[in-house]
């Protein structure tokens, strides 16, 4: 099973007026390409940083980040948001949909970025909010549904484009215990349909539970990693 | 999808702000309509004014404009006729041409002598039929009723005087003038006419002045230098408009001026008069007669001037209007710059969580530059639109309201009028502007959002 990301060596400081906060310190990490991995550890450990600079929406001090087989760190901002339109998919803790947009166009929008043709939008769409199982809501505004809901339209969105990871920072945080389960039982499913890498930062058991690989991290540095799949 | 259809989404999200903008770049679109088409108006008045008394063009001997008003005589165009007739043939000209018409301008005393009183003058000669055509150019559409010229079915020795003319010569009385109090003047001694100047008027043949009659004469120096006088009769006084003109302006039949400059020599003009169809005919009239003087018509050295040249005040009024148009657009167009920049700027605060999500599923900076820059301009497009239609609907009360004005330069009360329809320039020109004012504003803010970090973006709550 390849590495879907790469991490070496790699550091990130905050600086916060007069004193920097180190978020990272020098870690290495291989993300299995086809699992489903958590990143847990307690509040300022550095997971979100982590998740951060897998997702390519932030930048290393020092290190190496290699995602999909790029170099990201090596990429312009442009580059870098061409990149993430057509390979890595996000979901947030608070769901972070496009309120004027309708269900379906949330979902749409990813692939609009990525240039997929209409007709190909279309029954991409149709497909993905069935299978998350909100088909009848596909007209439906953000504001009309669930938390629960909410969050399976952002699954659906993450997984437009075909990318090879999703990233999702805490995404039971907002959900009672037993939409969470549903959730994670959604990605999990979707993970296995789709052959997408799902990297999480959380700290609910029941996520931790479910990983195929947990990393866990504390005071910006890897702790041990637990690899449970072949 | 739909930038633009999420950038019209986000604009009604908060429907009240936007509306809020709106009505402020509304007000400002109507503002800068309204004036506008008031100036316009104003400007289609002056215009209309000066042609119909003065023409497009004027075809003048070379230097006449600067000092022949001094020496008309000297300044006169020898084969005015051939002039016309050459104009009037020409296939570039021709269809241009509404009126093409001699006048003389002299300078002369006038004279009552009866009540021993006399004023130095300046006189135009016209033929009448022309001038009675060329009052009815009305190219603007303008709502004047047309009245022919006082001069209209009189004879030779017809002549219509300014109210001023008639004041000072006291004839109020017979040619009807308002406000007339008699002159609280000892009478001068010389209460008869001189007996040289008599003289000279029993050498031009008049008829026994009959009782109410208002009779002048009228002394000029003809082209030798020598004076010349005639007697004529004053049919009516009009207003000119204004106070200088009303003071020194006698009109008379063209035969007549020519005598009094020319004698029995061979009659001049000091002008040739063209009136084109439409006023932005001027640039191609004014061409085709420069390659006619230097060349058909080269024998005489002749000169062009436009309506604007001959009446400076056309010129000034016109930029003045401008002047102030330009000073309140540029007054709107800052409110309007603010108001968008700030309804921007809420804008980008309050989504900021939305640039950071945007932008990490992978739309670049330049695209949320250009989310908030097409609000931008959906916002200036709208408030544009509402300001033109409204513009056009305040228009149509004022035009309609029956409000008269008195605009410089003219003697009767004309209806207010604001010229918004029908003026395409003005109305896209502002709607543009406006348009281009709100991208503009929406540019700063919109940067600001693109230069966000992503990851500084989401943690946005």
């Amino acid at each position: 099973m390849s590495d879907v990301v790469s991490l070496k060596r790699v550091s990130k400081t905050y600086h916060l007026d007069l004193v920097s906060v180190p978020a990272l310190t020098g870690i290495d990490l291989e993300v299995r390409a086809d699992c489903f991995t958590v990143i847990s550890g307690p509040s300022g450990s550095g997971k979100t940083t982590l998740l951060n600079l897998i997702g390519c929406i932030d930048q290393p001090d020092a290190g190496e980040v290699r995602v999909a087989d790029r170099d990201v760190h090596r990429l312009s901002d442009d580059a870098l948001s061409d990149f993430r339109a057509r390979h890595i998919g996000f979901i947030f803790q608070n769901f972070n949909l496009l309120p004027v947009l309708t269900v379906a166009e949330n979902v749409e929008y990813p692939l609009l970025l990525a240039r997929v043709a209409a007709a190909e939008r279309r029954r991409r769409v149709a497909e993905l909010l069935e299978a998350v199982g909100i088909g009848d809501k596909a007209r439906a505004l953000p504001g009309q549904l669930s938390g629960g809901q909410r969050q399976r339209v952002a699954v659906a969105r993450a997984l437009a484009p075909a990318p090879r990871l999703v990233l999702a920072d805490e995404p039971t945080a907002n959900l009672d215990s037993h939409t969470g389960e549903q959730i994670i039982a959604l990605m999990r499913r979707m993970q296995e349909q789709h052959h997408a890498s799902f990297v999480f930062s959380s700290h609910d058991p029941k996520v931790l539970a479910a990983a195929d690989d947990a990393v866990m991290i504390r005071d910006g540095r890897i702790e041990r990693i637990e690899r449970r799949a072949a | 999808m739909k930038t633009l259809a999420l950038a019209l989404r986000n604009l009604l999200r908060n429907r009240r702000r936007s509306l809020t903008t709106l009505s402020a770049m509304l007000v400002g679109a109507v503002t800068i309509l309204l004036f506008g088409g008031y100036s316009r108006n104003v400007t289609y008045g002056l215009q209309t004014g000066f042609v119909t008394r003065s023409g497009h063009l004027q075809i003048q001997r070379k230097d006449y404009f600067l000092y022949g008003t001094g020496n008309p005589a000297a300044y006169g165009i020898a084969d005015y006729e051939r002039v016309i007739a050459v104009v009037k043939r020409d296939p570039v000209l021709a269809p241009m041409l509404r009126v093409v018409t001699p006048t003389i301008s002299l300078g002369g005393i006038a004279g009552n002598f009866a009540a021993g009183v006399s004023r130095t003058v300046i006189g135009s000669g016209v033929v009448v039929e022309d001038r009675n055509r060329m009052r009815r150019w009305n190219d603007y559409g303008m709502r004047f009723n047309y009245s022919p010229s006082p001069l209209t079915g009189t004879p030779e020795n017809a002549v219509v005087l300014g109210v001023g003319v008639a004041r000072v010569l006291e004839l109020c009385e017979p040619l009807g003038v308002p406000d007339c109090r008699p002159p609280a003047r000892a009478k001068a001694a010389g209460e008869r006419v001189p007996q040289d100047v008599a003289a000279l008027a029993a050498l031009e043949a008049r008829p026994e002045k009959s009782a109410g009659e208002a009779r002048i004469e009228l002394l000029a120096a003809n082209v030798h230098g020598a004076p010349n006088v005639a007697s004529l009769v004053a049919v009516k006084a009009e207003q000119q408009g204004f106070k200088e003109l009303d003071d020194m302006m006698v009109g008379m039949h063209l035969a007549q001026a020519q005598r009094l400059l020319y004698g029995n020599e061979r009659p001049q003009a000091t002008a040739v008069v063209l009136q084109l169809a439409h006023t932005s005919q001027i640039p191609a009239a004014k061409a085709r007669l420069a390659e006619l003087l230097a060349t058909t018509l080269k024998e005489e050295p002749l000169e062009v001037q436009d309506f604007a040249t001959l009446n400076p005040f056309y010129g000034q009024a016109v930029g003045m209007f401008a002047a102030i148009f330009g000073f309140m657009a540029v007054l709107i167009g800052a409110i309007v710059l603010f108001t968008v920049g700030n309804t921007m700027s809420m804008a980008v605060v309050e989504r900021t969580a939305e640039i950071g999500t945007l932008r990490a599923m992978g739309l670049r900076r330049s695209g949320i530059r250009g989310l908030f820059m097409l609000e931008g301009l959906l916002l200036g497009l709208f408030g544009a639109a509402a300001g033109v239609a409204v513009a056009l609907g305040v228009a149509a009360l004022v035009n309609r309201s029956g409000l008269t004005w008195l605009p410089p330069g003219q003697v009767d009360p004309v209806p207010l009028t604001v010229h918004v329809w029908g003026e395409p320039g003005l109305i896209f020109g502002t709607a543009a502007g406006l348009a281009l004012v709100a991208v503009v504003s929406a540019w700063w803010p919109a940067r600001r959002a693109a230069r966000l970090r992503i990851v500084d973006a989401l943690r946005h709550v």
